[in-house]
């Protein structure tokens, strides 16, 4: 796994040597300085008056000039928006919704790179290729057709609208991933695999007991990018789960109606978990998303 | 033995069936296809049914009315429809806007931050959580945070401007800044991934390129130029693309900050093809709108790619 610890060996733009006297440490302690200071306030500022702002009143947060802090701190703008956002709901309804997009990429999306990659079947590459080729579709510009796809499923005649599916299944149907995990896979030694086979095991018990346990670091990327994808996704759940909505679509809906701090103190509640859960696990995304990005 | 086509297996199976007739290894082959096949068959639906099938029908559609539930064929109506609508041709244009402005700042943020972490001895790790943090939120949430500090009378933005006497902007309200403003919440939002993206690339530069250049006079700006960004230009050719590509798509920020105004100077490709599709109830109009979608982006990737191909030979 590439962590990316900064290696005071390694030379980059500016030489140890110039950074070594005493001219140089004072400037780059300056600059150092300067960076961590604007890059909070870009970063963190805007977080930071999300998350106070819900504690001052709406005449407060309209005022001239702004309060850094609270002045009389309450909370009942978190329960309004709690209440009026129906947030327990659009958050319960975004974990299903990426929860089963997880299950299912990671079980379809495994198995077809797996397939791709060891088990090669005829007209494997054709596949793959045509897979490959719809990264460069704009999603965006299918969304008519896939849309009234979902309507009305060809064949068995089924309308996904507003069924957790709709969100699900299309969620498979992601090149990229499948592209990673068969790259991951190709890296696999065969001799590893063909050992098992001597020994008797078949492909499935291939795959679960040699194969994916050495995939851990790819799985954990590939699910990463999957549920972030689910829980940012706007288009597609404004028009196919339009009474189940989504964390990011709710909020919307729900805004034009609230007062200035509910909302505020609203979009804070909704940004909770996707920080808390980057804080916690916050270095293996990191290392996972680097390694994806070199091998992307 | 010609027609297996598994590795693994079947050299197994080469070993096993020693000399089984060749009726045998037929069969052998089969059941191995078959069963790499099902092993395929999930993800290989849901690309039939929610990325290949939509393709063809969307340009099959484009091509058809429905009136009345009765589905006929219209020839280039619908593209006239669509080009006649002078909405149409602004929404490219406001679309390009978009692309150019978010390339010229959101290309080059991202770059340059990941140029400034990589030189920082101390508190990269936090550097890089800082600038990913944005990319964690659920969008709407960042993007109506920022509708509040863009209000033209109590937004913080005018106020801070204000008090260090710079002149204010009226951000969304206005139709000479209101793209300019939605780029700057989106590259806000996106930057972070693209960041770690250059790190990772920046962090793979051999240290001996910049000693050389640096022993051969080359002061700061020089060896960005013809050390840094040589040695990453594959990547950066590649996230451009990734990054044209997704711009055009653009329709969120719009969406829900400025509903497409003020007089329609946000209403970007996307946004007019949810229109078409979902307030004017004209989905074959859409559906040729999203093949025209199609065309241009599909060109400009083939371009891409063909400069691609010719840089590598080079």
């Amino acid at each position: 796994m590439a962590t990316t610890v900064p290696n005071s060996a390694t030379r980059t733009l500016i030489s140890p040597v110039r950074l070594n006297q005493p001219r140089g440490r004072l400037i780059y302690r300056i600059v150092l300085t300067l960076i961590l200071i604007v890059t909070t306030v870009v970063f963190v500022g805007p977080l930071y008056w999300m998350a106070t702002g819900g504690f001052k009143s709406s005449q407060e947060l309209v005022r001239t000039p702004p309060t850094l802090f609270p002045e009389h701190p309450a909370t009942h703008a978190f329960t309004e928006a709690w209440s009026r956002l129906g947030m327990g709901q659009l958050l319960l309804n975004t974990v299903v919704y990426a929860g089963g997009a997880l299950l299912l990429q990671l079980l379809f999306g495994v198995a077809a790179a797996y397939s791709l990659s060891k088990l090669r079947p005829v007209l494997g590459n054709v596949i793959l290729g045509m897979m490959l080729a719809s990264m460069m579709i704009p999603a965006a510009a299918l969304v008519i057709p896939q849309y009234l796809t979902v309507l009305d499923l060809p064949l068995i005649h089924v309308n996904l609208q507003d069924t957790p599916w709709v969100i699900w299944l299309p969620t498979v149907a992601n090149a990229f991933n499948i592209f990673l995990l068969k790259r991951f896979f190709d890296s696999i030694p065969n001799e590893l695999l063909d050992a098992a086979a001597i020994d008797g095991a078949g492909p499935v018990r291939v795959l679960w007991s040699v194969v994916l346990p050495l995939s851990r670091p790819i799985l954990g990327v590939v699910s990463i990018f999957g549920v972030v994808a689910v829980w940012k996704d706007f288009l597609w759940p404004l028009i196919t789960v339009p009474s189940h909505e989504t964390l990011n679509v709710g909020v919307n809906t729900a805004a034009t109606s609230m007062p200035e701090n509910s909302l505020i103190a609203g979009l804070f509640l909704a940004s909770i978990p996707t920080i808390a859960l980057f804080l916690v696990f916050q270095r293996n995304i990191m290392a996972g998303l680097t390694a994806g990005g070199l091998k992307g | 033995m010609a027609v297996t086509l598994t590795r693994g297996q079947a050299r197994v199976d080469a070993a096993r069936d020693g000399s089984r007739p060749p009726l045998a290894a037929l069969r052998r082959a089969l059941v191995r296809n078959l069963r790499a096949h099902a092993f395929l068959i999930g993800a290989l639906l849901c690309f039939v049914l929610f990325t290949w099938y939509p393709m063809i029908r969307e340009i099959v559609m484009s091509f058809q009315r429905v009136h009345y539930g009765e589905t006929s064929w219209v020839g280039l109506a619908n593209y006239r429809q669509i080009t006649a609508d002078p909405e149409f041709w602004s929404a490219w244009r406001n679309t390009l806007e978009f692309t150019g402005i978010a390339l010229f700042f959101g290309f080059a943020a991202p770059f340059a931050a990941a140029i400034v972490i990589n030189e920082c001895r101390h508190a990269q790790g936090y550097l890089r959580v800082l600038v990913y943090l944005p990319v964690m939120l659920p969008p709407v949430a960042g993007i109506l945070l920022f509708k509040y500090f863009m209000d033209p009378g109590y937004g913080l933005f005018n106020q801070v401007l204000h008090a260090v006497h710079l002149p204010t902007s009226s951000w969304l309200a206005s139709k000479s800044s209101a793209m300019p403003s939605l780029v700057f919440v989106s590259t806000w939002g996106n930057m972070g991934s693209a960041t770690l993206v250059y790190l990772a690339a920046l962090q793979g530069i051999p240290g001996e390129l910049y000693e050389a250049a640096e022993l051969d006079g080359a002061n700061l700006l020089q060896r960005i130029w013809h050390v840094t960004v040589p040695q990453t230009r594959l990547i950066l050719s590649l996230m451009l693309m990734l990054q044209v590509v997704a711009t055009m798509q653009m329709f969120t920020e719009s969406f829900v900050l400025t509903g497409g105004g003020p007089e329609g100077s946000t209403t970007t490709v996307v946004y007019l093809l949810y229109n078409y599709a979902f307030n004017y109830d004209k989905f074959n109009t859409a559906a040729a709108l999203g093949v025209i979608m199609l065309l241009v982006l599909g060109c400009f990737s083939a371009i891409y790619l063909w400069l691609e191909r010719r840089g590598r030979e080079a």
